[in-house]
């Protein structure tokens, strides 16, 4: 990130100087006031021209959402949340209307060359197609057109609904409904914006798609909407990368991701997650509650998950695969770090529905200060799913002694020919360890840092190659001060 | 020529308990081979691990001046960096990291400290390549994670093959012979030979006299009961070897 860059962005100093993404854009917005009610998802819906079907399926999830109580059965300490006292809607002004790169407001630009987030020329020389959505909105879409040459959809949800509305239609909600649970339907009734990627049969997608979140307003949350979907035969890798600002107060965010994979198709989904994650009090930071789920919808079908997860004050999330088709195969690689007051209750489940499905865990659990980590995943194997495989490996590794590990792995087998592997482990950075690191000259961070990585190496491997550096970088960074 | 390594009065102990380093006297010169011999528990390996600050250890009177300097003053990390090197009794595992990288970090670290330049990928491996030959260990190693799956006497190699990369000024040797076949022993042996240099000092600590048929010390010491009760050339090791530990520890 170049260091000559004239900002007007104020470095928040709240006590943690090491979040080097916790700035503030100053920039004008169209806010709603805090508060949710029907008026709040009407005025979403208008503001952003959306056609009645939508409205009456966001009114719908709303009104389910009423319903709902928030989940309490992970292993997270949660102040009671205030969902009046967020706010649902915050864009950039010039952020309407039919936009270029050349139209984006230069504030923006800048926010994201500091972030490392190329959006310019620079995502050119990258070669990775960005999608940028700020607070609320989609602010831009980089690469479209070299995409639509082979058929190609790449764009924020929001032209998605306008210009791909039977797309939209058909698999919205097909594979997280609005109901699943009280995030998700809060998601639907308010998603403002988000990603969506449709990739033709028979398609390789010649580069890596990429959706960079930034949370910016204060007290708003950020509530968007990923839908992928790889047609027969089709393969796509997507990146996910995600900032915020360090303020005091907690924020929320409640993402929903839904991707489809179709016969022979394949989705690499990967995720780095580095939400502001409060100060070494547990001041501030965000709220993290995601639902990600994939479906293998036809034979052979495979879908990826890889999440790095050093970010946000709470995270609970679990990146599922529902494997229809058969030989399909799920996979979910994951590092979750958590230090100083962080907790993290992440994990996945596998539903195997399809004959010879097979799935593959691999989480890397890693505590540190007094976060609190736990991995839960369950794997379902369904009567039809004959022949149906599991590996699951799930370690976890302590640094210090006032954090803690959990591991919470539900199997539930009802086909007799399935093939269940559950193998765990719990470990401490030993002092051996670090005394043979630093006698071979290594400072204290660089041993921890490389016993660390070590640690997590199946997953990193499986991220792509700039994402695994940047993961390496955050691992560390998110380990200041957790040694010595 | 200045000595390159002082211990006067040593005295020492783990954090909280009894002194196990009691009153240790040596000074060591470059380009010199020192044997430190004595029995079990004598307190060998709680000598080297003072020498390279390992947490947990507390001097508790005396001092030691490296290259002069108190080496009090540096983190084991710091002390490494300027040229100590200690060859692990045990060499510890590190799962998911590869020995290669590792090396290079460790390089890299020790390059920067003396000013010069740290070397790429490629550089490296050229080192890397000069290094192997020089010693006789096989490549596959090297692309192992850090002493994971290693057989005692592939451990032991790592640590002279990290040596030799290294190139310290003060080399400690921990009962780097223990464990060994005699053909691991003569590997060990040859390659340490090989980096015997007028710059740079070794200290050999072993409670056998047959490491020393394959290096030939300049000075042999026996430590007992945290003291050095005996100096003398290599002539001693062999009386040793003949009449055990036993009389030297009660003339003590
Ligand atoms: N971690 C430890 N905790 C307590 N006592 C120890 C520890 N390590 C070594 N000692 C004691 O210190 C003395 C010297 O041990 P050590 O230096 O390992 O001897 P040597 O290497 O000569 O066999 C012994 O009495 C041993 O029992
Ligand atoms: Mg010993």
């Amino acid at each position: 990130m170049s260091a000559t860059l004239d900002t007007v962005e104020t470095i928040l100093a709240a006590g943690e100087d090491n979040y080097k993404y916790g700035f503030v854009t100053d920039i004008d917005v169209d806010e709603l006031p805090p508060g949710l009610n029907e008026d709040t998802v009407r005025f979403i819906s208008a503001t952003k021209a959306e056609p009645a079907w939508l409205l009456e399926w966001r009114l719908k999830a709303f009104r389910r959402w009423q319903g709902m109580t928030a989940p309490d059965w992970a292993k997270l300490k949660i102040a009671p949340i205030d969902y009046q006292a967020s706010t649902y809607y915050s864009a950039p002004k010039a952020a309407s209307g039919p936009k270029s790169l050349d139209e984006i407001d230069p504030e923006l630009l800048k926010t994201y060359e500091k972030l490392g987030i190329p959006l310019g020329e620079r995502a050119a020389l990258a070669g990775i197609a960005v999608d940028a959505v700020f607070d609320s909105v989609s602010v831009a879409t980089t690469f479209k057109d070299t995409l639509a040459a082979q058929g190609i959809i790449f764009c924020s949800f929001g032209d998605a609904v306008r210009e791909h509305p039977e797309l939209v239609q058909k698999y919205l909600g097909s594979v997280v409904p609005p109901g699943d649970n009280f995030f998700s339907a809060l998601n639907s009734a308010v998603f403002s914006d988000g990603s969506f990627a449709y990739i033709p049969p028979g398609i390789r997608c010649p580069m890596e798609l990429s959706t960079y979140f930034r949370i910016n307003a204060a007290k708003s949350g950020q509530f968007e909407r990923t839908l992928l979907i790889a047609d027969k035969g089709a393969y796509v890798s997507y990146l996910e990368g995600c900032t915020a600002p360090q303020r005091d107060e907690n924020q929320l965010h409640a993402a929903v991701v839904e991707l489809v994979a179709q016969e022979d198709a394949e989705i690499k989904y990967s995720t780095v997650q580095n939400w502001y994650p409060g100060d070494a009090e547990g001041k501030g930071g965000i709220y993290n509650f995601v639902t990600k789920r994939g479906a293998c919808r036809g034979a052979n079908a495979k879908i990826a998950w890889t999440q790095v997860e050093t970010g946000s004050a709470i995270t609970w999330k679990y990146p599922s695969c529902i494997l229809e088709g058969e030989n399909s195969v799920g996979e979910f690689y994951s590092v979750a770090i958590t230090n100083h007051m962080q907790q993290a209750d992440t994990g996945t489940k596998m539903i195997h529905i399809g004959r010879n499905t097979r799935s593959t865990i691999i989480s890397k659990g890693i505590s540190a200060g007094r976060g609190q980590n736990t991995y839960r995943g369950a794997v379902k194997i369904l009567p039809g799913a004959e022949n149906a495989r599991n590996y699951t490996q799930c370690d976890s590794l302590l640094i210090g002694k006032t954090c803690g590990a959990h591991a919470i792995p539900y199997i539930d087998s009802r086909n007799p020919s399935a093939r269940v592997e559950h193998e765990a482990t719990a470990s401490k950075v030993s002092d051996e360890q670090m005394f043979y690191c630093q006698q071979r000259g290594l400072t204290q961070e660089d041993a921890l840092s490389l016993i660390v990585n070590g640690f997590c190496k199946e997953v990193l491997k499986e991220l792509p190659m700039e994402f695994a550096v940047e993961a390496q970088k955050l691992l560390a960074v998110s380990l200041e001060g957790s040694v010595g | 020529m200045t000595n390159l390594l002082e211990i006067h009065d040593l005295h020492a102990r783990i954090v909280g308990g009894r002194d196990i380093l009691k009153g240790i006297n040596l000074t060591i010169k470059a380009g010199e081979v020192h044997a430190i011999m004595g029995p079990n528990g004598a307190g060998k390996s709680t000598l080297s691990s003072v020498l390279a600050g390992k947490p947990g250890y507390e001097v508790t009177l005396g001092h030691v001046l490296y290259q002069g300097h108190e080496l009090a003053s540096l983190g084991p990390d710091e002390r490494a960096r300027q040229g100590i090197f200690l060859a692990f009794q045990y060499p510890v595992e590190i799962s998911g990291v590869n020995n290669m990288y590792f090396l290079r970090a460790a390089l890299n670290a020790v390059r920067k400290q003396r000013g010069e330049a740290e070397l790429d990928a490629a550089q490296f491996l050229k080192a890397v390549k000069a290094k192997l030959s020089l010693l006789d260990i096989s490549e596959d190693l090297l692309k192992r994670a850090v002493n994971v799956g290693f057989s005692g006497g592939e451990k032991k190699r790592n640590e002279i093959f990290q040596m030799a990369m290294l190139e310290p000024a003060l080399a400690i040797l921990d009962e780097t012979d223990s464990g060994l076949d005699i053909d691991a022993l003569r590997a060990v042996a040859n390659g340490v030979n090989r980096l015997r240099d007028p710059g740079r000092a070794i200290v050999m600590i072993t409670h056998y006299q047959r490491l020393l048929d394959y290096i030939e010390p300049d000075f042999v010491h026996v430590l007992s009961d945290g003291k050095i009760v005996a100096s003398g050339d290599k002539t001693l090791a062999m009386d040793l070897e003949e009449r055990g530990y036993a009389h030297l520890a009660s003339a003590a």
